[in-house]
């Protein structure tokens, strides 16, 4: 049998709209995956090194407030600084396409906007860990 | 996806018979049951004449960026007609944090207007008489400190505060169970609304100290039925908790007044709402012995479904936003939000927040279902549907009794847990295409573009300045004694209103504030369930 593929789901920043990154978790388990949940209101600091401690290959963020710009690239960088860039970033949440657009080229793998699927998230973490 | 066969259950799941007649009211007594509008229990409505005699208040909730351009938003909405304001905070403020606090970066005038200071709610509320309009605050966490402001900003103005009306959120119970927006652990939160509840009776006797909420436990994911269950019986816990302080009920329990979410299940909603007021009714009077008229009748402010709004389409949630707004006013709701059409999105533009008005507008002045009250009432289908949302309401409330009360039952993470099961079974039955999103699961197109609000860095930066000229010009010694004085006060047992006022006047900041009482409290951490 193979390695569960091993997935952190966080909410960073103030926002406590948990309804989503709850129902991500749950369906990301149903799918065999193991997921850790950090909780609400994490630091890009702290989403690191959870992810660092769990030894985990995927990292799902979930931000409704609108406070993205400022905490996703922070994330990628402390990746970078702990050599940590394997590690694929996802995000969920209320991003304008503009701003979906500059993130991924800053290095998040993909960003899933309200109305997503989860079978597509589902489908996108196998392939993107398979790779 | 799979061809979504037709269902019919309830959008909450509860199963919908092919045709009700007579038989499906057998022991139903309508003088009972229903009895008149404006009459005990109220199933019809609190008022004989209800909409004839004065139409809802059409209040729409906005905010956003720094308190001048809000500022600016809200002279414009009372141009256009709109009779009520409703502000909302943005992250850093309902969390009582400084707009210049590292827990507030990129957070600042995001999701409302940002509020650090006295300085700030006098420009929030520049050129606009306190005394003629009713101010709704959709504060929690930190709302008494949020009123103490608004009060100091009234007596600045020249108003007397017992002339003062409007509505503070302050349901912290419904932030553990669902929108997890808290500061302190739950007693030392429950003694802060208390201490409003008590001081708006004795002070502010017009204003509504608290607006106990189902919409954020609607918007995580809950059932119609658990909206309403879990939120009557924290309406309970704060009635005994003033109780408790001693208080009379009668002098309290006319203001608290109740918000419930308008979700799109049309019957299903006005089935609610009616339900709501005769179980409260029911339960002021023969838990409490409530005697006061105005203790016994729930009034409610609506909000349309937030999360049913899509992303995909979003022309379509005039359309959702419409006929939700239809099902609170045919429910009997006394004011009304209008979600906009952009609000998958971002904070609404002034094109889509005025579409939204023009919503209420429409249903007020020209669909006629203003003109009687109840017009459903008698429906078999309606009051089957009643009584069924009241008797599965009932079970969940004794559920809760039996567990110790509310904050037992937060403690056990019973509301949260079924709150997540049921957004889970949602999700999935969209997923399985068992429930039909129109343009999201079915009947899909291309998206035209909106024009969408933008709030850049700027506001932050602004705040920032403001607030630290403010740290310059004021007098350092009067806050570091207020503070000390309302910590004195919050680790006894003296009401800390008076306190907060002294110290919001003396310009401490709202993250000062809330350091001083988190000194006292300490932090809430929550347990996370999956």
């Amino acid at each position: 049998m193979q390695t569960p593929i091993r997935v952190l789901v966080a909410k960073p920043g103030l926002d406590g709209h948990d309804r989503g990154a709850k129902v991500i978790a749950r369906a990301l388990r149903d799918a065999g995956m193991e997921v850790i949940y950090t909780g609400l209101r994490q630091t890009p600091e702290m989403i690191v090194n959870a992810a660092l401690q769990e030894d985990v290959q995927v990292i799902g963020l979930s931000i409704l407030s609108g406070a993205h710009n400022a905490i996703v690239p922070r994330v990628l960088e402390l990746l970078r600084e702990h050599d940590m860039s394997d590690v694929k970033v996802i995000l969920g949440g209320i991003v304008p396409d503009e701003d979906a657009e500059t993130l991924k080229k800053q290095g998040v793998a993909a960003v899933f906007q309200p109305g997503a699927s989860l079978d597509a998230i589902v489908q996108f973490i196998r392939t993107a860990v398979a790779v | 996806m799979k061809t979504a066969e037709r269902q019919f259950t309830s959008i909450s799941g509860v199963p919908i018979e092919p045709l009700y007649g007579p038989d499906a009211l057998n022991g139903f007594d309508p003088a009972r049951d229903l009895a008149a509008p404006g009459d005990f229990p109220y199933t019809r409505g609190i008022h004989r004449d209800m909409y004839r005699g004065k139409l809802w208040t059409m209040r729409q909730f906005s905010g956003f960026a720094t308190p001048e351009e809000t500022n600016r938003r809200y002279h414009y909405l009372l141009a256009q007609g709109q009779t009520g304001l409703s502000v909302a905070f943005d992250l850093p403020t309902l969390m009582g944090y400084d707009a210049d606090h590292a827990m507030a970066q990129g957070e600042v005038g995001k999701c409302g207007a940002a509020i650090s200071s006295l300085e700030d709610m006098e420009i929030l509320f520049r050129g606009i008489p306190l005394g003629d309009v009713t101010v709704s605050m959709t504060i929690n966490s930190p709302a008494s400190v949020l009123w103490a402001m608004y009060l100091a900003v009234a007596e600045q103005q020249g108003v007397d505060w017992a002339s003062l009306s409007g509505t503070l959120q302050n349901d912290i119970l419904k932030e553990y169970i669902a929108q997890k927006e808290y500061i302190f652990p739950p007693r030392p939160s429950m003694r802060l609304v208390t201490d409003t509840i008590e001081f708006a009776a004795q002070h502010v006797p017009r204003f509504n100290p608290i607006s106990i909420s189902g919409y954020h436990i609607r918007e995580a994911g809950s059932t119609a039925v658990q909206e309403l269950a879990f939120t009557l019986r924290d309406g309970l816990e704060y009635v005994d908790w003033a109780l408790e302080r001693g208080m009379a009920v009668d002098e309290f329990a006319p203001h608290l007044s109740f918000f419930f979410n308008a979700h799109s299940d049309f019957f299903e909603e006005i089935a609610k709402y009616r339900a709501a007021r005769k179980i409260w009714a029911t339960v002021m009077r023969d838990r409490y012995g409530a005697s006061s008229e105005r203790s016994l009748k729930l009034r409610f402010h609506a909000q349309t479904a937030g999360c049913s709004l899509t992303w995909q389409q979003p022309y379509n949630n005039v359309v959702r936003t419409a006929l939700q707004a239809m099902a609170a006013v045919l429910g009997g709701a006394q004011s009304l939000h209008t979600n906009s059409l952009d609000e998958a999105y971002a904070l609404p533009s002034e094109h889509a927040v005025t579409i939204a008005l023009r919503t209420q507008q429409v249903l007020a002045y020209e669909s006629g279902v203003a003109a009687t009250p109840d017009p459903l009432g008698g429906s078999y289908f309606l009051e089957k549907l009643t009584l069924e949302t009241e008797a599965a309401a009932h079970r969940y409330i004794r559920q809760i009794d039996d567990m110790g009360g509310m904050i037992a039952a937060i403690e056990a993470g019973f509301p949260q847990t079924e709150i997540a099961d049921a957004s889970y079974r949602y999700q999935r039955e969209v997923e399985a295409g068992e429930r039909t999103v129109v343009g999201v699961n079915r009947f899909q197109s291309d998206d035209q573009p909106i024009e969408l609000l933008q709030i850049d860095e700027g506001s932050a930066r602004h705040q920032e300045q403001k607030l630290a000229a403010l740290r310059e010009r004021r007098d350092r010694n009067r806050v570091i004694k207020t503070l000390d004085a309302l910590k004195r006060a919050a680790e006894g047992t003296e009401n800390t209103m008076p306190y907060l006022v002294d110290a919001v006047r003396a310009y401490a900041t709202l993250g000062e504030i809330c350091d001083s009482l988190r000194g006292v409290f300490g932090a809430y951490q929550e347990t996370t369930r999956l």
